[in-house]
């Protein structure tokens, strides 16, 4: 494979020469294994491999960025950049100051790499034989896949950082079927490189398996507003599709309305939700030393004591809010430029157990686990994979999958519960400027929402 | 690629090598103005092996590192799923039109220029709104080579301008837009920036929706938007050869109004999706899913249709991993019924433009739910206003069994599938 490290010098002395208010370069290698099944048989095994890199230019507020594949003639591809962010820049360019970074960050534990791919599959093979043990099943879908990446960062500044990222996932879902009525249930997990972290689910397995077939007998909501009550997963979804989106940045820094309704200070909620975003976590999906434009991780609040107090940035966005940079700008790999991202989102945990949160709900919605969620910023909708009514302060019967929506501006004011059981979500991706499935975690102990919509019959 | 297959070949006993080449420029606008020029050049090559009967795989960026291409997918052959099928040998292809050289040739600069023209019609219409607006244009060339001979190789040619307006008023966002792709450059904005204009003005004024079953029209963006990713889900060959399929054993049943007629349709010129074969060499072909409303045939691959015993439909399609099958460029045929006619048949109702996370629920059952993002309230025959704080529900199968009219006017949506607006008696709402 081609020696990244190598190109990098050439690529430190021809950023030197060009003429803009600011260059950077990535250069990416990366290996890539998955395993999929559908149904009792191994669909598809694969490995990849590959190397690429970009240039990003800033002249005059206007950026040029050229992805390639080849890294041969790289002063021609720094040209085009350059020349491409001239014919774009109009006005003065503006960029947070961050300190130059001169960094080597070491290789995570547990790489995946180092596992055979047959013991990936034995494990895989075992939960596939779970999942075909339960009665009334139709068929499974079993997706892992691992990647490993070294990424080498440089900027005109001189900042040089050499960052692996190693990153894990894996879904299941059971399929039950009967009567031309189907119904499903997953589950969905994630890492930084610990494959520990998808070993020993045999009893989680098993349970979303029966899951599955006990949809086929349940009945469907009705639609309308409820009390909801979302488990950690789900309510972590919620906080990064309710009010992750909202807080990036460049949504907001370039639109004069948004940024009246974004002002710091604004009341969002209680004074007991307290929402943070932070890379520098350890261990964690969305975590990381610098992001793609070299700027360290921070820990963000976004909203404190129920209170607007922080957002996330990009240098720019940072630059032009006069605001200082959180470190969150993120691209998926090197065919694309950095964009304010979320890292690892979560709702700060308050007291009480989840028997304490449904004690007084006369007739309610418990929404536990996910499919996905979406969000236009003002509204949102998140998907549950799994339902039940609670009745008279107990959980009763199971439900179909239901969606839930709601306001932004409304919705988080109407949380009145927050547990103590701070929970993280691993198994998501989140996807943005089509730069998807980023790597991100959420979180949130249980939290109960008076008056949500939820989607019904 | 030759040097790939030959090496392969001395290891497996069939192989076949698939490489993509892609030049991207997009050129992007943010809060009305032009921010990024980009310039992305991409290759990929992917090689698959039948070793021992089985599957291999791997894919690479660097078509000169053959060893590693080679070695990744004999590793992972060693539990490769069975190989069922033959590789193509050599065949005709049918003459699809897919690449226009003018594409590559219009400037960057034109590009800016068409993007500032159609903000300028948006923004002469309502000054306050805030637009995000794409022009990009791409050249793809593919080529397929494998052990058993067959060979095919063609060009690509993709021009897509694309726009979305955000209004905020207090706290209220409206959101609206339009995009278009073709393999012609596209040379003018009117059309694009009259969708979005007539948007604004269907908004303008805000309705709302009760909590009840409503008849409801879904816009041809509010097909694709909500109703589209199910059927595909059922249609896919892959789907009902694991019988999770809920028409997977209705083939030749009446199953939708026989006013419904769909099919997959690869062989129309010019359209993004469009193909002279498949990615694993087979000839493309028009295939009819729904004929007047009954199950008329599934989307097949080389592998799940020998599982399946019938043919491939030349509908594989890769994405990361192997070739599986997939739907290319989808057409709904027209009906009869004016759009104005089948809003002044309802008392009250609602027009469906955008539906946002309808993919979240239970596709495979057929489920879709999701908000209202574009939407009008229809009072009395006409459309008084947006709505909002809505949510929809509804399962496909039900919901297209009783259709009460197809429109007569059908429109591409992003170059993906041709629908006209279909006007549908009864659908859940919940509102608040």
């Amino acid at each position: 494979m081609t020696d990244i490290r190598a190109v990098s010098r050439q690529l430190a002395e021809a950023l030197k020469e060009h003429r803009a208010d600011y260059i950077e370069a990535r250069l990416e290698e990366s290996q890539r294994s998955h395993i999929t099944y559908r149904g009792k048989e191994l669909e598809s095994a694969g490995q990849s491999t590959a190397v690429g890199g970009n240039v990003r230019a800033l002249v005059k507020g206007g950026w040029g960025f050229v992805s390639f594949n080849d890294l041969t003639n790289l002063p021609d591809r720094i040209e085009q950049a350059v020349k491409q962010a001239k014919l774009v820049g109009k006005e003065e360019s503006r960029l947070a100051p961050v300190e130059t970074v001169v960094d080597t960050v070491a290789n995570g534990k547990d790489v995946p790499l180092t596992i055979p791919l047959a013991e990936k599959k034995k494990l895989l093979d075992e939960y596939n034989e779970i999942i075909w043990r339960t009665p009334h099943l139709q068929t499974s879908v079993i997706g892992y896949a691992d990647s490993h990446k070294k990424t080498i960062f440089l900027n005109s500044a001189g900042s040089y950082i050499e960052q692996p990222r190693t990153d894990i996932t894996l879904r299941i879902s059971a399929v039950a079927a009967d009567d031309g009525e189907v119904q499903q249930a997953g589950l969905s997990l994630g890492s930084r490189g610990d494959f520990g972290a998808i070993r020993n689910l045999q009893q989680q397995v098993e349970e979303t398996a029966k899951h599955a077939v006990a949809l086929l007998s349940a009945p469907r909501l009705k639609g309308g507003d409820y009390t909801v009550v979302l488990d950690p997963v789900l309510a972590g979804v919620f906080v990064h599709e309710a009010f992750g989106h909202l807080s990036e940045a460049d949504h907001i820094y370039q639109n004069e309305r948004l940024r009246e309704i974004m002002v710091l200070g604004k009341k969002f909620g209680g004074k007991e939700l307290n929402i943070i975003d932070s890379a520098a976590v350890p261990d964690l999906r969305g975590s990381y030393k610098y992001d793609d434009e070299g700027v360290a991780a921070t820990k963000t609040y976004l909203i404190k004591e129920g209170e607007l107090v922080g957002r996330l940035h990009s240098r720019e966005t940072a630059a032009r809010m006069g605001e200082k940079p959180t470190g969150n700008a993120r691209a998926i790999n090197y065919r694309f430029p950095p964009i304010v991202r979320m890292t690892n989102t979560y709702i700060e945990p308050v007291k009480g157990s989840f028997n304490d949160i449904i004690a007084d709900i006369k007739e309610g919605v418990y929404a536990k686990n996910w499919f996905g969620g979406t969000t236009s910023m003002e509204m949102f909708t998140f998907s549950a994979g799994e339902a039940y009514m609670i009745r008279n302060g107990k959980l009763a019967e199971a439900l179909r999958p239901v969606v839930l929506t709601g306001n932004v501006f409304t919705t988080l004011n109407n949380i009145d519960a927050i547990g103590s059981d701070l929970d993280m979500n691993q198994g998501g991706g989140c996807g943005k400027g089509g730069q998807m499935p980023l790597p991100v975690s959420n979180g949130s102990p249980h939290i109960r929402i008076r008056q949500c919509l939820v989607g019904g019959s | 690629m030759e040097k790939i297959l030959a090496q392969a070949r001395k290891l497996a006993e069939e192989a076949d090598v698939f490489l993509v080449s892609a030049e991207e420029t997009p050129v992007q606008f943010e809060a009305n103005r032009l921010k990024h020029i980009q310039s992305k050049q991409s290759t990929s090559v992917a090689l698959r092996i039948i070793k021992d009967g089985r599957l291999g795989y791997a894919t690479g960026t660097d078509v000169g590192d053959i060893q590693s291409l080679v070695d990744n997918a004999v590793e992972t052959a060693r539990f490769g799923t069975r190989a069922k099928f033959e590789l193509p040998p050599a065949t005709p292809y049918p003459k699809v039109d897919t690449f226009d050289p003018d594409v590559e040739s219009v400037s960057v600069e034109k590009m800016a220029q068409l993007g500032e023209e159609l903000i300028a019609l948006i923004t002469g219409h309502t000054p306050e709104i805030i637009c995000e607006a794409l022009v990009e244009k791409e050249t793809v060339a593919l080529r397929l080579i494998n052990s058993r001979g067959g060979q095919a190789s063609y060009k690509k040619s993709i021009f897509t301008i694309g726009i979305v307006g955000s209004l905020i008023r207090g706290t209220d966002m409206l959101f609206v837009g339009e995009g278009q792709s073709y393999c012609h450059p596209l040379t003018e904005v009117g059309e694009i920036a009259r969708v979005v204009l007539r948007q604004l003005d269907l908004a303008k004024n805000q309705a709302s929706a009760p909590t009840k079953t409503l008849p409801v029209i879904f816009t041809p963006e509010g097909v694709a938007s909500a109703l589209i990713s199910p059927l595909m889900t059922a249609f896919n060959g892959k789907t009902v050869l694991e019988g999770a399929s809920p028409i997977g054993k209705r083939l030749g049943e009446r199953v939708f109004d026989d006013k419904l007629s769909l099919w997959d349709d690869p062989t129309i010129a010019y359209r993004p999706y469009s193909r002279p074969c498949d990615d694993e060499g087979v000839p493309s072909q028009r295939t009819s899913l729904i004929e007047k409303g009954v199950v008329a045939n599934f989307l097949y691959d080389l592998q799940t249709a020998a599982l399946a015993k019938t043919k491939s439909t030349g509908s594989a399609s890769r994405g990361g991993g192997l070739p599986l099958p997939s739907s290319s460029t989808l057409v709904i045929a027209p009906g009869k019924a004016s759009f104005d006619d089948m809003v002044s048949d309802i008392k009250e109702g609602l027009v469906i433009e955008q539906l946002m996370g309808a993919e979240q629920g239970n596709i495979l059952g057929g489920d879709f739910s999701g908000n209202v993002l574009l939407g009008y309230k229809v009072e009395s025959g006409k459309i008084v206003g947006r709505v909002k704080n809505t949510m929809v529900s509804g399962n496909v199968y039900q919901l297209l069994k009783e259709i009460s009219a197809i429109g007569s006017q059908p429109k591409w949506v992003s170059g993906v599938i041709n629908t006209p607006p279909l006007y549908c008696p009864r659908l859940s709402v919940a509102s608040k």
